[in-house]
């Protein structure tokens, strides 16, 4: 295979079809012109612009086909950038294309080139005004999503991560539920205040390096900051703590890390389903993904400082309790999804802050297993919404009994979402704990416990759905799965196995990269190892 | 040093025999799971064109389950039963798997008889599951002569209950989801039994807990079976936490998770230190949970709501017994801590006491077995925790023999009991003992072979209950006289105190267990039939599919005594090998257990023995002979379950009403949580405070501050013109002034 | 001589911005604002007299802006008043936001 995939010299251009593909889908979306129907103008051109989501789902699924090259032609051993592609662009300011993966940033890329046919195909009928647009956005967040995993010019990364942002701006503002407005606002200003910042920090790395470029390993390679910094009331910021903190506000906001979560549930419960899904499974993974790759390696030193660390190891901590807690008094589905997700991504902060090659290794599998179970709930609530129009829970019960196929999909992707050894959410949660004992095991056991609250709100939450007496009469004639929803199911599905049971691939190709992140953090905070043993008596 | 041949990577004497194919144990029950699986997400049977308004599996869940008899489900418990459409299909491939098996571990058990003396487990490694730096763990199995004695367990008794089930699910429409259920159980078992390492054991720990949870909220649609489904996950739950931190203290100060390799680096703790009493007791947590012992028993009982079968095979025979086979498998650990062995037997002493007590007072037959069970999984404790591994495990195996063929038996009982309501459309509780007596008449088999199992776990001599509750005893005197743990204390309490209450504690449980069981054959099977004229005639023996697997169990929970006969006994009535299970997990757990008991074999001596036999048994006669004197059935007749419930007072009131324990722990656990998340976290913090006060706190700032701005722009040109005249005179006054 | 001159504008242009600040009816504020003017006028004319011709050139062109403004200024003022019927400029605040 990979011979095959050199002999298209597939490293070459891969990623820069990746980022284009989606646009030529947007070309496409308006140069196909709509046949007229009669009554189109007044349901919003739905019928008239059907072919809209052909092309997007074709356009996403040749996008998906061409990316899983990469599994292929990803090299595990290399550390290095891989499938590299370097053109000028701004060269007055220094700004280049350059874009790469590595181990991490692999699999955000297969996530998402893998989530977003499943999420076209999630909302394949419940859009019906304004289609064009909708999928004209998708496909232009597409680009920007792969464009922020691939970037590695640090303006290029910004500019990615604002074209990401507007297009989800609209999804939820014009195709979301009834306090749309409101939430999407929310979602754009909260992002918008962090990145600003991290812009701010952007280019005073630009200056500061005094090589007047963004490139990510001269910027890094030159990011000793010395002693610049500013006085402040008498204390003494040091540079690099400040830019930290502008990344980290960014990156936290996108986390979302506790406190800055209270977005995401408004944006999820608001988004439509397509939304929801893309936030979640690909959009929550840019913060962590920032704190990998710019965060903690451009300035270790911040980053590492004690109390700077204790502060957003606790923090995570909080999220993985508090999100679950709150999580299982959530009335509305969606929200107690949303509330997981913060603690989720706790454990993901966790284990990337606790630096150990196990940690981090589980935190990017925590982040693959939450977009692939969670984004696989969102697309359960999306199909039950359609047919019930609501996502209160209490509406619900008993509907196994009419709905058999999507119980079972809403049982194993709870069960994957709880951790259950055996599927893809064990691994991940585990490796973090495990990596996360020995330097903070106070912390992790206290994160340990979370595994008992994720039990009590999902099993709570599809008990009231799925079992009990099936009283309400109109959840008596509910329709169960159809294909297109059970092929998506079906997918996902195998992956959550998959991945529970056999993760060794994944874990492998992620190795290296992980290992050469903790290494960077440690050598440049100039940290010992975390100590091997917990001192419970003095051996 | 268990281990040390593995490691030099010498041929293994089962290398190249049929344990290679130990992989194919937990394969073919999973391969039974998806077939049934399969099978069971078919619709139940064709909805007819006449009936345009039936959705496909629609009728698919429908619960007619046999101890089905919540309010609001007669409507369809009335109906004709259903067969589903591939039973007969789901009746050949779900049992089938676990003869397979069966016949697969019996054979592995042969190679391994004929192999010889083998002291070093045989391990098989798979793939690479978890491989994180210099973290690998493997997919592994282990085979040594405890697992492989779970194995037999697992498989053999788990055959029968499936047969068994094949007439007891009969008519259920959820029939092939019931044994894909079923399957993927054994399936995980077997992974727990046979995984070499912690984290793979894991995998079957909380995979069996799954299964638990799906076959308790079998019947889904009540939301009693539900509920009970979802406390046992939660509270296993809670179990699996301390598992979890037990495992990252191994990682962390030993570097190894495999069985092989923490056995070898555990002679490095300190014996006695902190830090093995701490993954000990995070272990023994694991155990609590999943082997129901106080204080997270209390899903065991509500798991009762489960199909009966079901109970058997799980909530009594294997997947309860878990822990006990964590502790024997972690003995190594266990024996270099005294005072968490100390913990474990007083935790199994006292559950052992105290669910023996509430068993005094239930109705419901399933709930007296279940109290049971939790008492008897307490005996396990007791002896693991004192370091008597092998009459833990022997214990294990005689209960799964006994209790498996109570649960059948009363399985049998309700069965006839809801084939009689259903043919007179009576919708009375078909599991309370109240409306049941003088079965005998009518399942004289049943009668017959419940009475074997009574009086095995009653303990009385000859019966398998016989002679492993009383090696546990026997073990625990002997150890409050010399051991590790009786030279350790627990806080402040001197060990050989604690082990001599323990013992004391087994002693009057064991008298409670023969009187709760006596009681329990009293109202089902003698005295006057209370069932009703009408059911009566429709009372009968189960059918032999169902009667079959009881007589194999009967004639085990005789002769299991056989297992592991005492030298006592054999020295006077020379019928088979003195102490078989002894030698034969020797290479197991032997160097553990002479690691407590000071490297002596911890026998009494003959006159002790004898006397704390002759005790055990006097107080097992006394508790049958108290129950038939003063239990009095006949009184029963007149008053209807409601009656007798308002008669109860006082002490028996608390012990009706299981000593309010769920009433206390949703009082001071659940709800506080619940309304802490709502009130405070949620309405508080997240709503409250965080949104409001800080993110729309900040946008009204800021639209205060704009509407501050705008009221100023009046769009009154004179008021612009004012605001600029004032503004030009401050300006020319400044400069005048300054 | 100077001296006067320059009080006597000064007293017109604090007439002129009195007028505008305190009349409603546009046609007064409107006279006000070519009393401003005229009193700049007068300045300007009076500094001419030290400083050279310059300050004349500046009269003529503020003389002519003003009667331009005065053109279109009256125009608007009439439009108003056709649409409005009045002229007070309390009534007329198209400029709030």
């Amino acid at each position: 295979m990979r011979e095959f995939l050199a002999s298209l010299s597939y490293n070459n251009w891969i990623l820069p079809a990746l980022l284009i593909l989606p646009l030529v889908g947007v070309a496409a979306i308006y140069l196909v012109p709509a046949p007229r129907h009669a009554g189109a103008a007044t349901l919003d051109d739905f019928a008239g612009h059907g072919t809209a989501r052909w092309i997007t789902l074709v356009t996403f699924v040749a996008e998906f086909v061409l990316s899983l090259g990469l599994w292929w032609s990803f090299e595990s051993g290399s550390a290095g950038w891989q499938a590299v592609v370097d053109r000028g662009w701004i060269s007055e300011w220094g700004a280049r294309f350059t874009v790469g993966i590595d181990g991490i940033s692999l699999f955000m890329v297969l996530l998402t080139t893998l989530i977003m046919p499943l999420s076209v195909l999630g909302g394949w009928t419940s859009i019906r005004t304004k289609v064009r647009g909708y999928y004209a956005l998708l496909l232009v967040l597409t680009t920007g999503m792969i464009g922020v995993f691939v970037a590695l010019d640090l303006l290029l990364f910004y500019v990615m991560w604002e074209v990401m942002l507007v297009p989800m701006y609209f999804i939820i503002g014009i195709w979301g539920g009834e306090r749309r407005i409101y939430a999407s606002l929310k979602f754009f200003i909260y992002t918008m205040v962090g990145s600003l910042l991290m812009l701010v920090a952007i280019l005073y790395l630009w200056t500061a390096t005094g090589s007047s470029t963004f490139n990510y390993d001269q910027i890094l390679a030159a990011a000793s900051l010395g002693d610049r910094g500013i006085t402040v009331l008498g204390t003494f910021l040091p540079a690099s703590l400040l830019l930290f903190g502008a990344f980290f506000l960014a990156f936290a906001v996108k986390v979302p890390m506790f406190p800055f979560h209270t977005w995401l549930p408004d944006a999820h419960v608001e988004a439509p389903t397509a939304g929801s899904v893309i936030l979640a499974a690909i959009m929550l993974k840019m913060g962590t993904y920032g704190f990998l790759r710019f965060a903690m390696p451009l300035f270790p030193d911040a980053a590492m400082t004690p109390w700077v660390r204790t502060t957003i190891l606790v923090l995570a901590v909080i999220g993985i309790v508090y999100g679950a807690l709150v999580a299982m008094v959530q009335p509305d589905f969606k929200k107690l999804i949303a509330y997981s997700s913060v603690s989720h991504l706790g454990f993901v902060m966790l284990g990337i802050f606790a630096l150990t090659v196990q940690s981090v290794q589980g935190s990017l599998m925590v982040m693959i297993n939450h977009g692939i179970s969670t984004g696989a709930l969102f697309l359960l609530v999306g199909m039950v919404y359609e047919r019930r129009h609501t996502r209160m829970i209490d509406s619900y019960g008993g509907i196994a009994r009419v709905m058999p196929m999507f119980a079972v999909f809403l049982t194993v992707v709870s069960l994957s979402s709880i951790g259950l050894p055996g599927t893809n959410g064990f691994i991940g949660e585990f490796l973090v704990l495990i990596g996360s004992f020995p330097s903070s095991p106070y912390l992790t056991i206290i994160a340990a416990t979370g595994v008992i609250f994720a039990a009590a709100y999902l099993l709570w939450a599809i008990q009231r759905i799925l079992f009990n007496p099936l009283d309400n009469p109109e959840n008596k004639r509910l329709p169960d799965l159809n294909r297109r929803e059970l092929l998506i199911m079906g997918v996902l599905t195998v992956l959550i196995v998959w991945l529970g049971v056999y993760p060794a691939p994944v874990l492998r190709r992620m190795e290296t990269s992980a290992n050469k992140f903790v290494e960077t953090v440690e050598r440049g905070a100039s940290v010992r190892p975390a100590p091997r043993a917990v001192s419970l008596e003095g051996r | 040093m268990l281990l040390q041949h593995a490691a030099a990577g010498a041929a293994h004497p089962l290398s190249g025999s049929t344990a290679e194919l130990l992989w194919l144990l937990p394969v073919l029950p999973l391969l039974g799971f998806i077939v049934n699986g399969l099978l069971s997400l078919t619709p139940a049977y064709h909805a007819g064109p006449a009936d345009p308004s039936a959705s496909p599996g629609a009728d698919h869940f429908q619960a007619t389950g046999a101890s089905h008899h919540e309010e609001g489900e007669h409507a369809e418990a009335d109906h004709a039963p259903v067969r589903h459409r591939f039973a007969s299909i789901v009746s050949i491939v779900g049992p089938l798997v676990l003869v397979l098996s069966f016949a697969l571990a019996a054979s592995i058990f042969a190679t391994m008889l004929g192999a010889g003396e083998i002291h070093t487990p045989f391990i098989q490694r798979y793939f690479s599951w978890m491989p994180a730096g210099d973290l690998n763990i493997e997919w592994a199995y282990q085979l040594d002569q405890l697992s492989v004695v779970m194995v037999l367990i697992i498989t053999g008794v788990g055959t029968l209950i499936h047969i068994f089930s094949i007439g007891y699910m009969r008519e259920d429409p959820g029939y092939p989801r019931y044994f894909a259920y079923l399957n993927l159980f054994v399936s995980f078992m077997l992974v727990l039994v046979l995984g070499a390492s912690y984290p793979v054991m894991f995998i079957g720990w909380e995979g069996v807990g799954l299964c638990s949870y799906l076959l308790i909220g079998f019947w889904f649609s009540a939301k009693a079976n539900a509920d009970a489904g979802k406390k046992a996950f939660i509270v296993n739950r809670i179990g699996d936490f301390g598992f979890l931190v037990a495992i990252f203290l191994m990682y962390a100060n030993l570097g190894a998770l495999d069985f092989a390799g923490v056995a070898e680096r555990s002679v490095q703790l300190t014996a006695g230190g902190s830090l093995v009493t701490a993954i000990c007791l995070f272990l023994f947590l694991g155990c609590t949970g999943k082997s129901a012992q106080i204080p997270l028993y209390t899903w065991l009982p509500d798991a009762m709501a489960g199909p009966t079968p079901v109970s058997a095979l799980i909530h009594a025979a294997t997947m309860v017994t878990a822990g006990v086979y964590l502790v024997a498998r972690s003995s190594f650990l266990f024996s270099l801590a005294p005072v968490a062995g100390l913990t474990v037997a007083l935790i199994g002493g006292m559950t052992a006491l105290f669910a023996a007590t509430i068993g005094l007072k239930q109705w419901d037959i399933k709930k007296v077995l279940a109290y049971s069970t939790v008492s008897q999984l307490g005996y396990m404790f007791i002896a693991v925790g004192v370091g008597a591994y092998v009459a833990g495990i022997f214990h294990l195996a005689t209960h799964a023999f006994f209790k498996a063929l109570l649960f059948l038996g009363s399985g049998s009982v309700i069965y006839v009991m809801h084939q009689a309501y259903h043919h007179t459309h009576k919708h009375d509780d078909a599991q309370d003992m109240r409306n049941m007596g003088g079965l005998r008449r009518f399942m004289p088999v049943t009668f017959v072979l419940m009475w074997i199992a009574t009086l095995a776990i009653a303990g009385i001599p000859i019966f398998a209950g016989f002679f492993s509750k009383d090696e546990i005893l026997g073990a625990a005197f002997a150890r409050a006289h010399e051991s590790t743990l009786a030279d350790a204390s627990l806080l402040g309490v001197p060990g050989s105190a604690v082990l001599y209450a323990v013992y004391a504690m087994g002693l009057i449980a064991a008298l409670l267990t023969a009187i709760y069981m006596t009681r329990m054959m009293l109202y089902t099977f003698h005295g006057e039939n209370r069932t009703g004229e009408a059911e009566r005639s429709h009372l009968g023996e189960a059918p032999w599919v169902m009667t079959g697997p009881l007589v194999v169990l009967a004639i085990l929970s005789a002769f299991g005594g056989w297992l592991n006969l005492p030298a006592f006994f054999t020295d006077v009535l020379p019928v088979g090998k003195t102490a078989s299970l002894d030698h034969w997990l020797e290479p197991v757990v032997g160097e553990s257990a002479l690691r407590i008991t000071h490297g002596s074999s911890a026998h009494l001596s003959a006159s002790t023995e004898y006397l704390l036999v002759g005790v055990a048994v006097a107080v097992a006669v006394t508790g049958i002979l108290i129950a038939f004197a003063r239990l009095k059935p006949s009184l029963l007749g007149t008053r209807t379950p409601a009656q007798s419930r308002a008669s109860e007072t006082g002490i028996e009131r608390i012990l009706a009403n299981k000593y309010y324990v769920d009433e206390a722990y949703d009082a001071a656990i659940v709800n506080p949580t619940v309304q802490i998340s709502r009130k405070l976290l949620w309405r508080g913090v997240d709503v409250g405070l965080i949104d409001g006060l800080f993110v729309n706190g900040s946008a009204w700032l800021a639209r205060g501050l704009g509407l501050a701005g705008s009221w100023a722009q009046s769009g009154q040109v004179g008021t612009y013109a004012w605001a600029i005249v004032v503004g030009v005179l401050a300006v020319l006054g400044a400069f005048t002034v300054g | 001589m100077i001296n006067e001159a320059l009080f006597f504008s000064a007293v017109l242009f604090t007439i002129g911005v009195v007028g505008v600040l305190t009349r409603r009816n546009a046609i007064i504020i409107f006279m006000c604002v070519e009393l401003m003017l005229n009193a700049v006028n007068l300045t300007f004319v009076a500094f001419s007299k030290l400083y050279g011709a310059a300050g004349q050139i500046f009269v003529i062109f503020v003389m002519t802006v003003a009667a331009a403004e005065a053109a279109v200024g009256l125009a608007i003022i009439i439009s108003i008043f056709r649409h409005r019927e009045t002229v007070n400029l309390q009534n007329i605040n198209l400029l709030k936001g």
